[in-house]
Order: structure tokens, then sequence, then C-alpha cells
């Protein structure tokens, strides 16, 4: 989509994209459906806002710098539990508490991140693995602290501006979880339509020229790499308060391996890739396995398959060339 | 046209009272379990002693018809457990939430128990503090301390002095080691030395190893069921445990009929602490096994028997409120109820809605080319120690 | 302390050799082709289950259904390659990686389906049972038997990189895909059979584990990890990195087993990670 007078006007060419399509005012009005529409699944639709942000966390780091971590559950469970943490230890009020724990998950996401910049391919996928896997393992083996396999017990959060309960209808729920996904998206559409955006991109087709054009690349991959474990830790956050509880689950190999998937299946680099991954993966597997529990994942097993044999780059990209195709035959 | 109209709204009248007359005969019971993932089998088996118990005693109970909602909680996923049981008191009306194979789940499900103010069965996980949750839970089949302190204080009573215990590294593990500790420092014995091994471990020789040299009178193994007791036992014949010199001790799961086709000669002398075993003699379960036989074609283990007297509770107590479904009445018609299972006496404890039932000691042996565990010793109405010892 | 640190030794390599059989075929393909098959581990699974099969349903006797075992998994994967893998070739790493995934998830229902969740059990013949004493030490004979097999594998494999005419295009192909296509190689006909032959050793790498680490349903997910840390340490397209990883991974992890236990799991991916730091494409990788 880029032609060569954009190439000429980079100024221009990011304020076209920052410009919101109508297609785009559509699905965040969508959003707003399900109060309406399906009111008993609101505690269903938090829990897909909260995948949509971790998968877009992702996104920024592996459709935009081209970084594949299997371990980027670590900054959404690290920042689950201090969320889990700072309840259970008497501060309840929600938006302070999640401020506490995004900035955790920030530390933490600080520190690797000058592990993650020396490494490439194989390594790299295996070393966050492998980081990911330990930190799962600390969890477990702190139990004192952690509740261990258990889980943690006795989170209470307190009124959303101390007027709105998180209830069992999950009204609060998914408006808190709602909002907090709009606001970081917004932060995410800004940061990528922007120069900084742009160097991404460029370090993740080619690494090694980038520094020959003045992006210095290290530096780059380290503030995005930061940013994306913030925002992990934002969604990790919203989990263990909207739920009153955290598990190791949170850590897994298990939720990292769920969320590349999803990011994968919507479309990586598409901004909206991991937002519609998440309602399409979540949706199906709860239907799936409402009609059959037992073998649920033979039926999401063959949509993965199906999407990968007929819509290459996921369901966002499959859509864009469809829409290149009918634009160029009408 | 105005006769057409009164027949009109006759008619949707009727018809509307009939189906919601129907639906006001109907309990409906909401059930959550992992049935897919690494659970899925204990799952399967809770599932089966379900439908089991209602095959024997009918679908309908104090005129009402019992319907069944299953949902899936994929694995140890207490957010998605929380979710479900959620989505079955407010989208699907359930009466009660029943189920729960794992501890984590079960956990976050009491929490809704208690604010939607539902009757809940917990049918298998076996944490203690479960019962905590939910002033309407009751808990149909065993907690960890109540098998593995018991198990500690007989050791001591059979003979045995020194003990090293091997356990894997997991809040239940964790459970059954300190309860294994209690009974048996209790009551007089020494615990030579202690170890945990990683939840996800495969070869066991190092450990066993390690337990060999510690040279105690017995060796205590926690562990849960899946590959590893089979793993445990053959690594215990490979690096030479004799369980006729070294006594093995552990919790019933080292010796389900799955580990021991597994280990086949290796398991033999292995000593465990449980509440079921398919062999278990009485003729009540010897049909309990027949009829699960017949209907799923293999034998039934702990899963299905807590299932299965978990259906008991629900429909004694449905009897006894004459049909009233809400939490206070059933967990009042429950606290209390004493019956005979195919595992031997059940009470549900009025205090802690625990179970109260005989912990079976026994050893595994070659009976008519099978080898099978045949209880030796048993320890009759056993609380939950856990909780007794929170009292006090 | 040095007498019976042996014996855990002995078990450890055992264990590595496991790895090495379920890891080389992966190892070779993901160098020569940068094929990303995460369903590996599935043809592992299929190898499993036709030995449980031919052993409890059909009486057949333990070794014969080895063969059995690395021929359907070979099959299998060949079908597999001809009508899903080969459209991909040219996608994206993250495309593979969704598809082999989907097929590890409809694997690991189809297994759960026709076996059921349950632990499958194997029938090993009496004189694979049991330990023999070897200098004091008590071995087990089944790993022996492993190990075995395993150093029959590899001495097989190099021989036939080393010796014969097949072996060198794959050599080269692994070395510089372009240039041998460029020196009229058929790299895909190359490719299609290594991936044939790497697929089977992982069946018969699943038969053999059943014994050593138990087969169930999910077999094709648990193993991944494990498989994927051994590619990784050892080198992508290197048969001596897969030994030397796989071995150097079974022994550290009973080594850390039995003189730290505290440790416990932290030491395998311990001793990935650093491996990794120092070493990022391998030990026997090239850049």
């Amino acid at each position: 989509m880029v032609t060569s007078s954009a190439v000429a006007e980079p100024q221009r060419y990011l304020e076209a994209q920052i410009r919101w399509r109508p297609v785009e005012i559509a699905f965040w009005l969508a959003t707003l459906l399900p109060f309406v529409l399906t009111p008993n699944y609101l505690v269903l639709a938090s829990q897909i806002a909260i995948t949509a942000l971790f998968a877009l966390s992702l996104d920024l780091i592996l459709g935009y710098a081209g970084i594949v971590s299997l371990g980027h559950a670590a900054y959404f469970g690290f920042a689950s539990y201090t969320a889990g943490l700072t309840a259970r230890w008497g501060w309840g009020e929600p938006l302070t508490g999640l401020v506490i724990a995004a900035a955790a998950a920030g530390v933490l996401g600080y520190l690797t991140s000058f592990i993650i910049v020396r490494f490439r391919h194989l390594a790299l996928i295996m070393i966050t693995l492998g980081l990911g896997l330990l930190l799962a393992e600390a969890a477990n083996s702190a139990s004192w602290l952690t509740g261990g396999a258990d889980g943690l017990q006795g989170v209470r959060m307190w009124k959303l501006f101390g007027v709105f309960q998180f209830d069992l209808y999950g009204t609060t729920a998914y408006t808190y979880s709602l909002a907090i996904l709009f606001v970081f998206f917004l932060v995410a559409r800004r940061l990528i339509n922007s120069p900084f955006g742009l160097a991404l991109r460029g370090i993740r087709e080619n690494a090694i020229r980038m520094p020959a054009i003045g992006a210095p690349s290290p530096a780059h991959i380290r503030k995005v790499y930061t940013i994306a474990a913030v925002m992990a830790g934002v969604a990790g956050a919203l989990l263990a308060q909207t739920t009153e509880t955290v598990s190791l689950e949170t850590l897994s190999f298990q939720r990292s391996a769920d969320v590349l998937v999803i990011l994968i299946l919507g479309g990586a680099g598409r901004l909206y890739g991991g937002l519609v991954g998440a309602i399409i993966y979540m949706v199906a597997r709860d239907q799936f396995s409402g009609i059959n529990p037992q073998y649920w994942y033979f039926w999401i097993g063959t949509l993965l398959v199906a999407v990968v044999m007929f819509l290459p780059n996921g369901i966002l990209g499959g859509a864009a060339r469809l829409v290149r195709s009918g634009r160029s035959r009408a | 046209m105005r006769k057409t109209l009164v027949a009109f709204a006759n008619i949707a009248a009727a018809i509307l009272a009939v189906t919601s007359a129907q639906a006001q005969q109907t309990i409906k019971v909401g059930v959550i379990l992992a049935y897919s993932g690494q659970f899925a089998d204990p799952s399967a088996q809770m599932d089966n002693g379900i439908k089991l118990y209602m095959k024997q005693h009918g679908d309908t109970v104090a005129g009402k018809k019992i319907e069944l909602i299953r949902k899936d909680t994929g694995g140890i996923a207490p957010d998605i457990a929380k979710r479900l049981a959620q989505e079955l008191i407010v989208r699907d009306n359930v009466d009660m939430l029943v189920g729960f194979a794992l501890t984590p789940n079960a956990l976050a499900a009491g929490d809704v128990s208690a604010q939607a103010k539902k009757f809940m069965v917990n049918m298998n996980a076996a944490t203690a503090i479960i019962t905590t949750k939910s002033p309407y839970m009751v808990r149909t089949s065993f907690t960890v301390p109540q098998l593995n302190q018991t198990l500690g204080s007989w050791a001591y009573k059979s003979g045995i002095r020194k003990a090293y215990t091997m356990v894997s590294d997991f809040g239940p593990g964790h459970d059954g080691e300190a309860a294994f500790h209690k009974g048996f420092k209790d009551a007089g014995g020494e615990v030579i030395g202690a170890a945990r091994y990683p939840v996800a471990n495969q070869d066991f020789s190092a450990f066993v190893q390690r337990a060999k040299d510690a040279n105690a009178d017995a060796i205590y193994i926690w562990t849960p069921g899946g590959p590893q007791p089979a793993a445990i036992g053959k690594a215990l014949a490979e690096r030479g445990i004799d369980p006729k010199k070294t006594k093995v001790l552990g919790q019933g799961e080292l010796t389900s009929e799955d580990a021991l086709k597994n280990m086949g000669e290796a398991g033999l002398g292995i000593i465990t602490a449980f509440h079921y075993d398919y062999n278990h003699q009485s003729a009540m379960n010897a049909a309990f096994v027949k009829s699960y036989k017949d209907a799923f074609g293999r034998n039934p283990d702990m899963f299905s028997a807590g299932a299965f007297d978990g259906m008991h509770v629900i429909y004694e107590a449905l009897k006894k409120t004459g049909g009233k479904t809400d939490g206070e009445s059933l967990v009042d018609a429950a606290k209390g109820m004493n019956w005979e299972s195919p595992r031997g006496p059940m009470t549900i404890d009025p205090e802690t809605r625990d179970v109260i039932q005989t912990v079976y000691i026994r050893r595994v042996e070659k009976v008519g080319g099978q080898i099978v565990n045949v209880e030796f010793d048993k320890v009759e109405n056993v609380k939950d120690p856990f909780k007794a010892g929170m009292k006090n | 302390m040095i007498a019976s640190a042996f014996g855990v030794l002995f078990d450890g390599f055992a264990y590595g050799m496991l790895l090495f059989i379920l890891s080389v075929g992966l190892s070779v393909t993901l160098g020569m082709m940068n094929f990303v098959n995460l369903a590996h581990c599935s043809f592992a699974m299929l190898g499993g289950f036709v030995t449980v099969t031919l052993t409890n349903e059909l009486g057949w006797p333990f070794l014969a259904s080895l063969p059995l075992a690395f021929l359907s998994a070979a099959l299998v994967s060949v079908a597999f390659e001809r009508v899903l893998y080969r459209r991909l070739y040219r996608a994206s790493d993250l495309d593979q990686c969704l598809l082999t995934i989907g097929i590890v998830f409809v694997s690991v229902a189809v297994a759960a389906y026709i076996y059921g969740t349950i632990q499958q059990p194997v029938n090993l013949p009496s004189y694979l049972r049991g330990s023999v004493s070897v200098w004091g030490q008590s071995l087990g004979v089944y790993r022996l038997f492993l190990i075995g097999v395993s150093i029959v594998i590899t001495a097989v494999l190099v021989a036939a990189l080393e010796y014969t005419r097949f072996g060198a295009k794959v050599r080269a192909a692994v070395d510089n895909q372009r240039m041998a296509r460029g020196l009229g190689i058929d790299v895909d006909r190359v490719f299609a059979v290594t991936f044939a032959l790497g697929s089977g050793l992982a069946g018969l790498g699943g038969a053999l584990a059943i014994e050593i680490v138990g087969l169930d349903h999910a077999f094709a997910f648990t193993y991944l990890i494990y498989v994927l840390i051994v590619v990784a340490v050892g080198g992508l397209g290197s048969i001596a990195g897969s030994f030397v990883a796989a071995s150097l991974l079974g022994i550290s992890d009973m080594a850390g087993k039995y003189y730290f236990p505290e440790l416990g799991a932290f030491l395998i991916y311990f001793v990935m990670v650093a491996l990794l730091m120092w070493r990022p494409v391998g030990l026997f990788g090239r850049r």
C-alpha cells in the first residue's frame, strides 16, 4: 500500500494512516453491542477484551518489531499477581492497583529487554520460552507468596470509583476492561503510526541495516518491548481484578502459546489482528466447548488449519487480500 | 375477530402456563469439570459416576426433572471456572453447581456459590480449605490430610520408626507431606529426609536413588495420578528397592488401576491409604462395580465414587426439602446425612460440611492372577484433621 | 556417592537418548528447509499408539511393532507433506506455526477420541524387563536396550550422511539450499524423503518412550517443549548437535535432581537459557 509518492512524503503518509476509517468506527461501536444484545455474556466479553489487549501487546513486538516471544505471559502473570497481592494486602482500589501492577510489569520488561535485544531467530524464541518457564517455576516454589497451585486467595476489590461493584453479571467488569482496552489501543495506534513505528517496521524487515540510516535498533527494541510488557501487565492486572483470583496458569507456557496462536490467527502487524483473533478464538472456543466439552479442540484445530490454508497472513491478511482483489477487479 | 383473538390468547396462555410450569418442574444442575486437557480422564470418570446414579435412580426427584448442563474448564483455570459458574447461574439459571475435579477451580467457584447463595457439591477436589469458601458447599470425596495424616499415625503404629518422604512439588504434594509428617511425628516417628520433585518430572531415578541412600524403614511418596505412579514404581524396581524390606507408603493414586497395570510386578508390596477401591469387598460395591462396568466398559475409581456419592447427596437433600432448591435449604438437608456408599459408611459433617469416612490401609498383592489393592486394615470415622486442627 | 551417581547418570544418558531419537528428525528438517513443523511430536505420538494397538490388541511382540511404528509415522508424514505442508514452504514462519499447531490440536483430540485419556500400558517381553548388575550397579535392561538402539541409529545416520550420494545431497541442501538447487539437486525431493525419515524416527521414539515416560493423548503437546530445547541447543541441521544436546540435557537433568533436588525443574531451563546465550546458534549450528 506504499506508493512512491507516499515514500517521498512520510509526514503525509503517517497522517493518512492515522485518520479513522469508517470500518474502525463501526468496530468500536460494535463492542458496545454486548451490553444490549447479550447481557448474559458480559463476563465472557470482559475476558475477550482482556485477551485482546494481551494480543495487542504481543503484536507490538511480534507484528511490528519482529520479535517472536514464547514467554510473553511472564508479564501478564507477573502483573496479575502484583495486582492480586496489592488487593490482598489491603489496597483494593482498582485503578491505582492497575497502575502499580503495570509499572511492575514494565520494570520486569525493561530489565529483560537487555537480554532480548542481543538475540534473534530460534535462540530468541527459546530464550523467551526458557525465561517464561523459569518465572513460572519460581512462582510455584514461592507458594508462601503466590498461593502456589491453589492460586491466590483473599483478593477483594473495592468498588470502581467508589460506586461500581464487580458483580456476578460482569457489567462493571466489561465496562472497565473495554475502557482500558480502548485507551491502550489508542496508545498503540499512535505509536505504530509515528516515526518510531516506522522504524520498528524497518527493524522487522532488516535489523542489520537500520543503524545505517540512523535508527539505533537496540534502543528502539528495548523501548517497544517495555511498552509491550506494560500493556501485557495491564491485561493481567485486569484479569486479576475482574475475577478476584490469580493462578499459576497466568504465567504458563499455555497462555503464551494461546496468545501467539490468537495473534497469528487474526493477522500480525495489522493493529486489529490481535483483537479480531481474540474475539474469534474465544467465541469459537466457548461455543465448541459448549457443544462438545471433550473434543472441542478438534474443531479449533480444524479452524486454524482452514484459516492458514485459505487466509494466509491471518484473517485480516486474507481479508485485505480479498479487498484488494475485489478492488482490482472493479 | 374478537373471538379469534380471545381463543388465540387462551391458547397462548395455556402454552405459557404449561411451559412455565414445566420450567418450574425442572431442577438445573450445572456440572463444571475439566473435560479436555490433562485431567480429562478423571473428569470422564466423574461424569460416568453422575450418569450411573441417574440411570439407577431415574432422573426425577421430588416430582421434578433433573437437567444437567455441562461446562468444560480445560484444566486448571480458575478464571474460566469462575466465569462458567457465573454464566451457569446468570444465564442458565442453575439451582446448584457440582463437579470440580481441581482445587483452584473449586476455590474460584466457591466464591460464586457464596455470593449467589447456591448449593455446591464438590465431588473431588481434595484440598482441606475448599469447603470453608462457601457456607453452601459440601464435599463428597476426601481431603488430603484425612488420608495422609491417618497414614502417618498408622505407619508408626505398624512399627515404622524412621521415614523418608518424597512428594510432588506443588500444593497438594506439600499438603500430603505436611499431613504425613504431622501424623507420623505426633505418634513418635522420625522423618529423616524430605524431598520434593518437580511437578512435570518424568524420570524418577535420581529421587529414588536418594531415597535409597537415606536407608529409612519406610519411604513415603505423594504423587498425583497420571504417568508418574507407574514411572515411580518402575524406578523403585530399577534402583533395587524391595518393598518387603523397605516399606513404600503412599496415597491411593500411587497404586491406581492404571498405575498397577503399567507397573506390573514392580508394585507388589506397596502400602497405600485410600477411601475407595473397586476391589473393596462389600455386596454394595460389587453391584456398583458390575453396573459401572456394564455401562462404561471399565472399572470405577475414586473419581467415579466421589461423583456417584455426590449425586446421592443431591437426590436425598432434594427429597428432604421436597424440591426446594435454595442454597440454605439444600445445605441444611445435606448436613449430617449418613448412608452406606459403595466405599463404605459415609457422613457429611454438620459442622464443616466435609466428608467423614473410613480410611482403608491396603497392600498391593497378586490375587487370582490379578495385581490389586487388598485392604488389610482400616481407621473408621475419620474427620478432616486439618479443619479440626484449625479450631484449636 | 560416585558409585550410586553412576547409576543415575546412566539413566540420564538413556533418557537423553530417547530425546535424541525424538528430536533428530526435527533438527535436520528445520535446518534444511526452515519449515517449522510443530506437529513433529504428533508423529511421535502416532508411532506410540501404533505400538500400543499392535501389542495390546493384536498381540504382536514389542520388537516387531517398532518397525511398524517407524513406517506408519513416515507414511502419514508423507501424506501430510503432499497435501498440506508443500503449499506452505514459501509461507511465513508464523503461518507454518499456526498450521502445525492446528494439526497438533486435531491429533490430540483424535487420540483422546480413539484411545481415551488414560495412560497407555505397554506389554514388554520379559527379556526387556528388570535390571542387570554391572560393577555392583543396578542398570535397567530396557534402558540398556534404548541406548543400544540409539547408538545403532546414530551410526546408520552418520554413515548414510557421509558415505551415500543421498547423504551428500542432504548435506548440500542443509549447507546452502540455493547453491544446491543451482547445482541441479532436487532439493524438494531430498526434503520430502528426509522429512519422512525424520518423522519415522519420531514415531519410533514415541514407541520407545512409552516404557520410560508413558504415553497418553496429550503426548504431542507435552514433549514438544523438550524436543524444541534439544533442537535449539544442539543446533539446526546437525545430527551430532542433537546427540550431544540430548545427552547433555538428559544427564544434567538427572545429575541436577540427584545432587541439587531443591533446584528441581529450574535446572534444565536454566541450562538451556545459559547455553543459548553463550552459543545462540546451538552447539553445532552454523550462522
